[in-house]
């Protein structure tokens, strides 16, 4: 029998994640769509960095701030009492940058594929930003608030270089699948590698087809309204 | 009273153009903006709004300074009192035709206006109706109530009925006529069809290149063009045939075709798609009694 305890930590992280992202990126998105300024460009380049650099430079970079033997690392300690290097929250902090564009790109790309019309008249209407956001803007880009939750979560289920250069391979803390099988291949444990990586595809395979199936519309015709 | 005195830089399909208006509208009246696409009409109802900024200039409405550049006073949409009807409509995918009407209602305002506007709109039939299940008059029927639910101090119509067939135009015309009188509302509207603004409006500003260049009641207006016609009616050319020195044009009046004949030298000028005024000065026409 395997060891559940990778998996449900993957789990874990992978949804903690992506609900503090879709808080983060909801206005975050908003103010890159709308935005006329000029440090735009500046914003958007950072938010894609995690898209191309490999996933270890953002590992060793967050692992050098969050040292405690670094001025940064030991404030976080001292202060906060927050010990990000080889923890869960470290992990999670590692996650929600690497993971970062892909919920507001496709939140951002929701937003400006929208008739400005739509905001505009709902000014014109007198309502407040915050009640243009809930009631006009959201509600119109469910597919594009879906594809980044979903986009999200499973690029977090992936993630393995982040994890190995700040969270190590701490059963219960920082162990997640991807490292999991990597550490059951290197011990020649093919068997349980391979039920690990199994359960992922499976998961993956499921939850993204999901998507596609809502998205696409091929469940409407089993909905009533 | 509306004083409007804007001047703002646009660049238009042609290179830059200055967009310089200055022009008072009476309260209660319906006026139309005219002129050829491109020449600043919609940017001026979208700068009354507030959703665009003129470089200089003041609006005020009924003694209420909307905008002032030189005291710095500018209302946002949110706090100007208009009414708009988008050119695409704009209704509100997620919501349906009464949940788009009840959106529009101010804090704390009664919501009767609402079923009271889907009774003389008549939209009883389609309020649980999501937008994309209407067609285009009904999609215009359903913008005109909601700009309507505030009970705004003007009414912006933004060529609401270029999209639509005759029919429905026809109709549109007389719903926007009724609200335009129930709720005393001083109305702008955009249009380039000229019968309609003959039937609708109280005045006309034609624009040319930014700026207006004549103003005045429709008939003072369109009758610039030297003509002191008995009869005359516009209509669409759909089809132009050549014989001998003879031009034959088959013309779109309403619902009706008409053959006319023009000269050599009017046929040549024109093209399949033109709109054209047909009128005649002196000829004898048939009565028939038909009712």
């Amino acid at each position: 029998m395997i060891d559940w305890e990778p998996l449900i930590l993957t789990f874990k992280l992978a949804f903690i994640t992506t609900v503090l992202l879709l808080a983060i990126s909801i206005p975050l998105a908003y103010w890159l769509a709308y935005t006329k300024s000029k440090l735009k460009p500046i914003c958007e380049t950072i938010v894609s960095m995690p898209l191309v650099l490999p996933p270890t430079v953002i590992g060793f970079y967050l692992l050098i701030a969050f040292s405690p033997a670094n001025s940064f690392g030991n404030w976080l300690n001292n202060w906060l009492g927050l010990k990000l290097v080889f923890s869960f929250e470290g992990l999670l902090i590692a996650s929600i940058i690497y993971s970062l564009p892909f919920m507001v790109h496709p939140i951002q790309s929701g937003f400006t594929n929208l008739s400005s019309s739509l905001k505009d008249m709902s000014d014109v209407l007198g309502k407040s930003r915050t009640t243009t956001l809930f009631k006009v803007l959201l509600p119109n880009i469910k597919s594009s608030l879906l594809t980044g939750i979903v986009l999200a979560f499973a690029h977090t289920i992936g993630e393995f270089g982040v994890v190995l250069m700040i969270g190590g391979n701490i059963p219960g803390k920082t162990k997640v699948a991807s490292i999991a099988i990597y550490d059951e291949v290197e011990s020649l444990n093919y068997a349980a590698a391979n039920t690990y990586s199994l359960i992922l595809v499976a998961l993956t395979f499921s939850i993204l087809l999901a998507v596609y199936l809502i998205n696409g519309g091929y469940l409407k015709q089993f909905k009533n309204d | 009273m509306i004083e409007i005195r804007i001047q703002k830089k646009l660049t238009a399909a042609l290179g830059e153009m200055l967009l310089d208006i200055n022009t008072n509208i009476n309260k209660g009246s319906l006026v139309t903006l005219y002129g050829k696409s491109g020449v600043g009409k919609t940017t001026i109802l979208r700068i009354l709004a507030g959703l665009l900024y003129p470089d200089s200039g003041k609006i005020v409405v009924n003694d209420e300074t909307w905008l002032n550049t030189t005291t710095k006073i500018n209302l946002k949409p949110q706090k100007r009192k208009v009414g708009f009807v988008f050119q695409d409509y704009a209704l509100f995918p997620n919501m349906n035709v009464k949940e788009n009407l009840l959106f529009a209602l101010n804090k704390g305002q009664d919501a009767t206006i609402v079923n009271h506007l889907i009774e003389i709109i008549e939209l009883g039939e389609l309020q649980n109706r999501k937008p994309d299940t209407l067609s285009g008059g009904q999609k215009q029927r359903v913008a005109l109530a909601r700009a309507l639910v505030q009970k705004p101090s003007i009414l912006m119509l933004d060529e609401p009925l270029s999209a639509l067939d005759a029919e429905i135009r026809f109709k549109l015309q007389q719903y926007i006529l009724a609200v335009h009188k129930e709720y005393k509302l001083t109305t702008l509207l955009i249009s380039h069809d000229i019968s309609e603004i003959l039937r609708m409006s109280d005045k006309v500003l034609e624009l040319e290149h930014g700026k207006i260049i004549r103003q005045g009641t429709p008939n003072e207006v369109f009758n610039h063009k030297e003509l002191n016609a008995k009869f005359q009616f516009t209509g669409t050319i759909i089809e132009i045939e050549k014989q001998d020195f003879l031009f034959i044009l088959t013309v779109r009046i309403g619902k009706d075709l008409v053959k006319v004949v023009a000269d050599e030298s009017e046929g040549e000028q024109l093209i399949i798609g033109d709109k054209i005024l047909v009128s005649s000065k002196a000829f004898n026409p048939i009565i028939h009694k038909i009712g």
